[in-house]
């Protein structure tokens, strides 16, 4: 078990210090950081000066370790477009996009989960097999197209939501929530329908896949000899362990969830840390980059490794392999 | 007293495919034959775009502004010349959707393609070499895949900016595929790996190796053949990503440069124009996206099923 949980912390570190190695590189070698501070005009002293201030004059590992350390304080310098901390803006948008992937979460889970169950249950049925074609459909479509139907569909033909921002946000002690009003609950609905699509899709057809794994094993059947009720196979038995790798994927896919907010981000304004990013991109804003590499790896790596650990704790067979394996 | 006998004529290609299980399967599967029409109508679209077009919409002096902004030919106020309307600009949907298609399909086919290289190479190695070589190969597999691919292909994306900022139109094209395939190889890797591991303990490979074909040899020309079934599959559905994150990332403004709109440039286009009514500017290459992909999407699952011997 600890040999388990050390060498997963040290995949974690090596991952982590190679995403910093490449946002580091970033800094490095796109763009003089010297040339934009003090412009085209500056003479060789002057250069060279700021170079040693700025401690570039320091050998390689050394500006390194100096990299890592700033970042692990949260210091990126300030944005090249906005001149502004890196860090205040990240914080100032991380809200946003936590509110919108979770929300997005919940609609796929509270969806996802009860058709699957359904799709599998009645399978040949009519309602079923649309249910499947949608599926198939939703996780076809992009998310951008999700998004752009829906601001047709409800903010432009039906006018029923507003379609871009996040409408009046309350302010407790530095995050920023839309949870609060009912203006931010409008704004919420078509990013986080837009952003669940894909995941609800997913999420149907795992369900469906392993209840009917499941709903084919022996103990379902004995299950059924013993005289159950329908209820208690399929509640009781059957969907408790379908959830073990539900919970594993939909753990996986909050990392998911966090990325193609930029997407979804894009397409309805929403302030978060995406449309951040995507705009860093476009201008070529490293510092925004590089900030927004380190957290996103950061959000990537902690997931991972959590789920990885609740498997472990989940699932006696592992534990039982490694024991028959030290033997 | 020798009695020669007729040389048995080896069945021609067609005929072997007539005769094949995949084409008996695809006969009688209306899916994949739908999907294989629209498909096959799209490519055509795209390829012959520039003879069977109505307009040229990258042609300055055809255009009209006279003309900008007209609905759908059966909508009111839209006129026969303009089946499907026009934008802004006064181009042609009908015909802006056959060049943008061609350019889709471009990149995604390119980028599939060079992954396809990338991933098949490395995981023929991977599985061949074993040892430090695989453990380094699958380290570095397991970390792209711990990251959603449009994430990866927006870094890459950005890196690809950052480095050459007054790129030239060529070089946006190569990294946009470049950072695309670069997000997609890793499929090819494990699959190919898992192949080639089972592959090369088997006797033919043995056989090849004690005769004294040397090892690259037998890697390309007895081991690839045998694991290549697997990965076609893949690279059929690889190709609707693709075009989905090509279509993404020109979305999002980072894709294909303005001057040779892709589908997902002309929906980024059309959004602006949402809101004042003109829906088809954005709705029509959203629809052509999705019939792309969903008919690539359909025929891939089902080469899947078709050349899945438990299904059979």
């Amino acid at each position: 078990m600890l040999a388990f949980v050390l060498r997963r912390l040290i995949q974690a570190v090596v991952v982590m210090l190679t995403v910093a190695f490449i946002a580091f590189m970033l800094f490095q070698y796109v763009g003089d950081p010297v040339t934009n501070l003090l412009g085209q005009d500056a003479t060789v002293e002057q250069r060279e000066q700021l170079r040693i201030d700025l401690g570039l004059d320091a050998p390689f590992p050394v500006q390194f370790a100096r990299f890592v350390g700033n970042a692990l304080r949260g210091e990126f310098g300030l944005s090249l477009r906005q001149g502004r901390k890196v860090s205040t803006l990240v914080v100032e948008r991380f809200p946003a996009t936590i509110e919108l992937a979770l929300s997005a979460a919940v609609i796929a889970l509270l969806l996802g989960v009860p058709l699957g169950v359904y799709t599998a249950l009645r399978r040949g049925s009519v309602g079923s097999q649309v249910w499947m074609t949608l599926s198939l459909v939703g996780v076809s479509l992009p998310t951008f197209l999700i998004g752009i139907l829906l601001i047709l569909l409800f903010a432009v033909i039906f006018k029923w939501l507003p379609s871009f921002g996040r409408g009046d946000v309350v302010s407790i002690g530095g995050w920023t929530t839309g949870f609060l009003s009912l203006d931010g609950w409008k704004h919420l609905v078509l990013p986080a329908v837009t952003l669940s699509v894909f995941q609800l899709a997913l999420i149907l057809r795992l369900v469906r896949a392993e209840m009917l794994e499941v709903l084919r094993t022996d103990y379902i059947k004995f299950a059924r000899a013993r005289g159950l009720t329908d209820r208690a196979v399929y509640f009781g038995h059957a969907l408790k362990n379908t959830l073990v790798p539900v919970i594993t994927i939909t753990g996986l896919q909050l990392g998911q969830l966090i990325a193609f907010a930029i997407i979804t981000e894009t397409v309805f304004q929403w302030p978060g840390m995406g449309l951040l990013f995507i705009q860093a991109v476009q201008f070529a804003d490293i510092p925004v980059m590089a900030a927004y590499l380190c957290l996103i790896a950061l959000i990537f790596v902690l997931i991972n490794l959590s789920v990885d650990l609740l498997y472990f704790a989940v699932d006696p067979r592992l534990r039982i392999e490694r024991v028959a394996a030290a033997h | 007293m020798s009695t020669v006998l007729a040389p048995v004529k080896a069945p021609s290609r067609w005929a072997r495919l007539a005769d094949s299980d995949l084409w008996y399967s695809f006969r009688h599967s209306p899916t994949a034959i739908v999907a294989a029409l629209i498909a096959l109508l799209c490519v055509v679209c795209a390829v012959f775009a520039h003879w069977i077009a109505p307009h040229n919409p990258f042609d300055l002096a055809t255009l009209d502004l006279l003309d900008a902004r007209l609905p759908p030919a059966w909508v009111e106020g839209g006129s026969s010349k303009y089946l499907l309307g026009t934008d802004d600009q006064g181009r042609d949907i009908l015909s802006a959707l056959m060049y943008g298609s061609r350019i889709s399909l471009f990149v995604g086919l390119a980028s599939v393609a060079l992954s396809m290289l990338i991933g098949v190479g490395l995981g023929l190695l991977s599985g061949f070499a074993g040892g430090s070589v695989d453990a380094f190969i699958m380290r570095v597999c397991d970390v792209m895949l711990s990251f959603p691919s449009i994430l990866v292909a927006l870094l890459i994306d950005g890196l690809g900016r950052a480095l050459f900022p007054n790129a030239h139109e060529s070089l946006a094209f190569s990294v946009l595929v470049f950072a695309i395939a670069l997000t997609g190889w890793v499929q090819y890797a494990r699959t190919v790996r898992g192949s080639t591991m089972v592959e090369r303990n088997k006797e033919y490979v043995q056989a090849a190796r004690v005769i004294g074909v040397a090892p690259l040899r037998v890697m390309f020309r007895h081991v690839l053949p045998n694991v290549l079934g697997p990965v076609l599959v893949l690279a059929t559905i690889q190709i609707a990503g693709a075009i989905i994150t090509e279509a993404t990332l020109s979305f999002l403004g980072v894709g294909v440069p303005p001057t040779s709109p892709s589908l997902g440039t002309l929906i980024r286009i059309g959004q602006d124009f949402l809101f004042s009514g003109e829906w088809w500017i954005t709705v029509f290459p959203g629809l052509m996206l999705v019939l792309i992909a969903l008919s690539v999407n359909l025929l891939g699952d089902w080469l899947r099923d078709a050349l899945n011997p438990r299904l059979r």
